[in-house]
């Protein structure tokens, strides 16, 4: 075992971790954040996106151990004071998601995505977002929601 | 899936690394960013005894100005590179080619050392840092050296580094003033490519003054598509040299077959994207 000291949102955490244990089962199974689903299980669908040290990673394809002494923010850690984020707000209200399975990460690497390009195109969104899968086929809401997002963000 | 059980360890010197590895030898393998590993290892595909994280050895990370040379530190991220202003300027094939690779969760987390290291012949750095000529600093037990890029790749997935030899720094000479540009074709989003093209060239008074052209995938390492660049030398920069010139870009390589396409039909997509991909450097 390999002990990790880490914050997840916002809170200091420290375990003792084996070492193959991947970052996403250390978030669920031991810190409880379930907000964070696993998807494809082989780093293709983006569902366990979660950003470290400000940059979207998928979890499922980051050892425990190499996230110790980082700072993790999930999709759990993205609300203030019970307010949605702006972009979990756009989320809700185009109606970007039909199972919501891949909702979590979505989120996340748009969060990452209008973190670096305050303004983008369709085509850049479509992009950024390429690393994430939604199995419903629901892009064309969730391009709308980064879209609306980004214009509320800006305003 | 989760990796078989490992050792883990992180040293946070070179030296550490270096004498973890020659002490495991065999049984361990080297881990960075991780984007290529982890997958294999969860897949159980391989299974090392130890694993040597080399993500805490500072003197790794970084891009630095080396005059004629710009010196990118093994475990940069690709996301590092591709977005620092002195790639974008003298090595702006190697951003280019880097937007195209994986997604920006991968890149935020891949390494340009720990890519190159992989040699997988469907990498996307490969072509391009062949085609400007990089050279590879290696660490061993019996010190460092130097391997140029034309040596680095020796096979598929494997390297000219010994067992024992890991990978230090990348030196790409500046290619300042040319124009760069990665033609990719995959059939769905964040792939591999069936075939991609990396050309870098240099126009003088509307005449092509110089050329390198790289090609991935279409051999068990990357390859230069030196036809290609000869032809290309010394002539005006149009559409139809470059045209002609590009029919030549299959030349000599030994293309796989695979469910996503045959020898043949790479051969093909070969010269259609090395036009492209000219054509876009040179800014015809």
């Amino acid at each position: 075992m390999t002990r990790i000291t880490m914050t997840v949102d916002g809170a200091t955490v420290s375990d003792d971790v084996a070492p193959r244990t991947l970052l996403v089962h250390y978030l669920r199974e031991t810190l409880g954040k379930t907000g964070t689903v696993v998807g494809c299980d082989t780093s293709n669908c983006g569902a366990c996106t979660v950003h470290l040290d400000g940059q979207s990673v998928k979890s499922c394809n980051v050892l425990a151990v190499q996230a110790d002494g980082a700072e993790a923010t999930t999709i759990e850690g993205l609300a203030s004071d019970g307010e949605l984020h702006p972009v979990q707000r756009a989320f809700h209200e185009c109606h970007a998601l039909q199972c919501g399975y891949c909702t979590p990460g979505m989120i996340m690497q748009s969060v990452d995505l209008l973190a670096e390009n305050p303004d983008p195109s369709e085509e850049q969104i479509r992009i950024g977002l390429e690393g994430n899968l939604c199995r419903c086929t629901g892009y064309q809401n969730i391009v709308e929601a980064v879209r609306t997002a980004a214009k509320e963000v800006r305003s | 899936m989760i990796p078989a059980d490992f050792d883990y360890l992180a040293p946070t010197t070179l030296d550490e690394a270096v004498a973890a590895l020659a002490e495991h030898g065999d049984d361990a393998k080297i881990i960075a960013g991780g984007q290529s590993l982890l997958p294999v290892l969860r897949m159980r595909l391989n299974a090392p005894e130890v694993l040597i994280d080399v993500g805490r050895i500072e003197a790794l990370r970084g891009i630095r100005d080396d005059g004629d040379a710009l010196v990118i530190g093994a475990t940069t991220t690709h996301h590092t590179v591709s977005s620092d202003p002195l790639v974008r300027e003298h090595v702006a094939l190697i951003a280019k080619a880097i937007e195209h690779l994986a997604d920006a969760q991968v890149r935020h987390r891949g390494t340009f050392g720990g890519a190159l290291s992989h040699a997988d012949p469907a990498g996307d750095l490969g072509a391009p840092v062949l085609a400007l000529g990089a050279e590879f600093l290696v660490a061993g037990p019996g010190g460092r050296r130097t391997i140029a890029a034309d040596d680095f790749f020796d096979d598929f997935f494997t390297t000219s580094m010994a067992d024992d030899e890991l990978l230090v720094e990348v030196r790409i000479p500046k290619h300042t003033g040319w124009g760069g540009h990665y033609e990719k074709f995959v059939r769905v989003a964040h792939q591999w490519p069936i075939v991609a093209v990396a050309a870098a060239v240099r126009t003088a008074g509307g005449a092509i003054a110089e050329a390198r052209v790289g090609l991935t995938n279409m051999d068990v390492t990357p390859v230069r598509a030196r036809a290609v660049e000869e032809a290309l030398v010394g002539m005006p920069a149009s559409e139809e040299v470059i045209r002609q010139a590009a029919a030549a870009a299959a030349d000599g390589t030994n293309p796989p077959t695979d469910l996503n396409g045959d020898a043949d039909y790479r051969r093909h997509l070969a010269s259609v994207l090395t036009r492209r991909a000219v054509l876009a450097a040179a800014e015809v």
